[in-house]
C-alpha cells in the first residue's frame, strides 16, 4: 500500500495517471452538469412559494458545497505536504486554491442576486454570508502568499500553514445558520434528517453536485500538471518528455 | 513514521487546536453580537437595545396586516408564538412577504410600544416543495383529505 502511494506521489507516474483520468472527469463532468441543468431547470417543478426565482439553488448550493469541499483538500494537501515534504501534494494543494475562490465566489454571486428578489437585499452581514466572505479572502490569501514567495517550496509551506490555520472557518460556515440567528435558511439537505427538499427537486441538485465535484477533479489535475512540469522543467523525465515529443 | 515527521503532525495538530480554542472563545464572546436579529419575546423581556435601531424577526400574524390610505404603509403584527409585537412599515416589501411568513425589520421601538421599521426583508425556510404538495400538505393540516 505505501509502496503503491510512493510511486503515485512520483511526479512521473503521475503526469501520465492524471493525463488519462481528465478526459473522463472532464467529459463525465460535462455530461451530469448538462443533465442536472436540464433536469433542473426545465424539468424539476417550481417551488410553492419562490417560483422559478428557486432553480439558482442547482447552482449555488453546489458551488457553496465545493467552495468548502476544496478549502478542506487544499488544507488536507496542505498539511501533507508539510508533515511528509511530498512535492505532489504541495502542488495539488495550490492547484486547488483558485478552483475554490471561483466556487466560493459563484456562490457568493448567485446568493446575492437570489437574495435581492426573495429576501429584499443583496447582501447582509450575517454569520452565513460574513463567513463564506471570510472564505474567500483566505483562498486569495493563500494564493497572494505563494505568490509572493520566490522560491516555490518555501512558498508552499507559508500557503499550506495559512490554509491549515483557515481550517477554522469551515465548521462556523456549516454550522453558522445554527448557532445563531441568520437571514440564511438552515440546511436543507445536508442535517441528518430527512432532507426538506421534495425528491423531483433533490435528484437534479445532487447531480449538478456530482457534475461539479468531478469538474473540480478534471481542473485541479489540469492544473496540477502544468505546476509540476514548471516545477520539474529541469528534471530527465521532463527533458526526455519533450524530446520525445 | 521518523520522528522529525511526528513531530510536524504534533505541531500541525497542535496549532489547528489552539487556533481553535481561540476562536471558540472569540466567537463565544462575541455571541449576542453575532446574532442577526431578536426574537419578539426578547424584545418583551427587555434585552433588545432602546438607543440605537435592532432588527427583530419573527411570523407575521395571520389577519393582522393593515395597509394604510397611502398604500405604501402596513401594518402588521410579528409573533414568536409567545410574544407579539406591532410593527410599521412604509416602503416597497419583498416578494415573499405574506401572513404566516418568517421576516425580519430592522428599526426601532417607538414610546407605544410599536416598532417602526426602516427595512423588512423576508427570511426564507429551508423547505422546497411543488405547489401541489404545499397544497395537499395544508389541506392534510386542516384535517381534509389528501388525495
Amino acid at each position: 500500500m505505501m509502496r503503491f502511494l510512493h510511486k503515485l506521489a512520483s511526479p512521473k507516474t503521475f503526469y501520465a495517471l492524471s493525463g488519462r483520468i481528465i478526459p473522463w472527469a472532464g467529459v463525465s463532468a460535462l455530461l451530469l452538469i448538462l443533465v442536472g441543468a436540464y433536469w433542473g431547470l426545465v424539468e424539476a417543478p417550481a417551488d410553492y412559494q419562490q417560483g422559478d426565482s428557486f432553480r439558482i439553488i442547482y447552482v449555488h448550493v453546489p458551488a457553496a458545497w465545493m467552495s468548502l469541499f476544496v478549502y478542506v483538500v487544499m488544507a488536507g494537501a496542505g498539511a501533507i505536504g508539510l508533515i511528509w515534504r511530498i512535492k505532489l501534494a504541495e502542488i495539488i494543494a495550490i492547484s486547488s486554491a483558485p478552483i475554490g475562490a471561483s466556487f466560493t465566489f459563484l456562490a457568493l454571486v448567485t446568493g446575492s442576486l437570489w437574495g435581492k428578489p426573495m429576501w429584499g437585499t443583496w447582501w447582509v452581514w450575517d454569520a452565513r454570508l460574513t463567513s463564506e466572505l471570510i472564505l474567500l479572502f483566505l483562498y486569495l490569501g493563500v494564493m497572494a502568499l505563494y505568490g509572493a514567495v520566490e522560491d516555490k517550496r518555501t512558498a508552499s509551506r507559508a500557503a499550506a500553514i495559512l490554509a491549515i490555520v483557515g481550517v477554522v472557518n469551515i465548521p462556523i460556515i456549516h454550522y453558522s445558520v445554527e448557532w445563531w440567528n441568520t437571514l440564511h435558511q438552515g440546511p436543507t439537505v445536508t442535517k441528518l434528517d430527512k432532507p426538506s427538499i421534495a425528491p423531483e427537486m433533490l435528484w437534479p441538485l445532487l447531480i449538478m453536485a456530482l457534475g461539479f465535484k468531478l469538474y473540480y477533479v478534471a481542473t485541479v489535475l489540469m492544473r496540477a500538471r502544468v505546476e509540476l512540469l514548471e516545477r520539474e522543467r529541469n528534471s530527465r523525465w521532463v527533458q526526455e518528455m519533450v524530446e520525445a515529443g | 513514521m521518523t520522528p522529525t515527521r511526528k513531530k510536524r503532525l504534533i505541531l500541525i495538530v497542535a496549532m489547528v487546536v489552539g487556533v481553535g480554542i481561540a476562536t471558540a472563545l472569540a466567537v463565544t464572546a462575541f455571541n449576542d453580537n453575532l446574532m442577526f436579529y431578536f426574537s419578539p419575546s426578547e424584545v418583551a423581556e427587555g434585552k433588545a437595545p432602546v438607543d440605537h435601531p435592532f432588527r427583530v424577526g419573527g411570523l407575521v400574524t395571520n389577519g393582522s396586516v393593515k395597509r394604510q390610505s397611502d398604500g405604501l404603509t402596513v401594518e402588521f403584527t410579528l409573533t414568536d408564538t409567545r410574544a407579539t409585537i406591532p410593527v410599521r412599515y412604509t416602503g416597497i416589501l419583498p416578494d415573499l412577504f405574506r401572513e404566516g411568513q418568517g421576516i425580519i425589520a430592522r428599526g426601532r421601538l417607538n414610546e407605544a410600544g410599536v416598532f417602526v421599521a426602516d427595512e423588512v426583508l423576508a427570511k426564507h425556510d429551508e423547505n422546497y416543495m411543488p405547489p401541489e404538495v404545499a397544497d395537499s400538505l395544508k389541506t392534510a393540516q386542516q384535517g381534509g383529505d389528501v388525495r
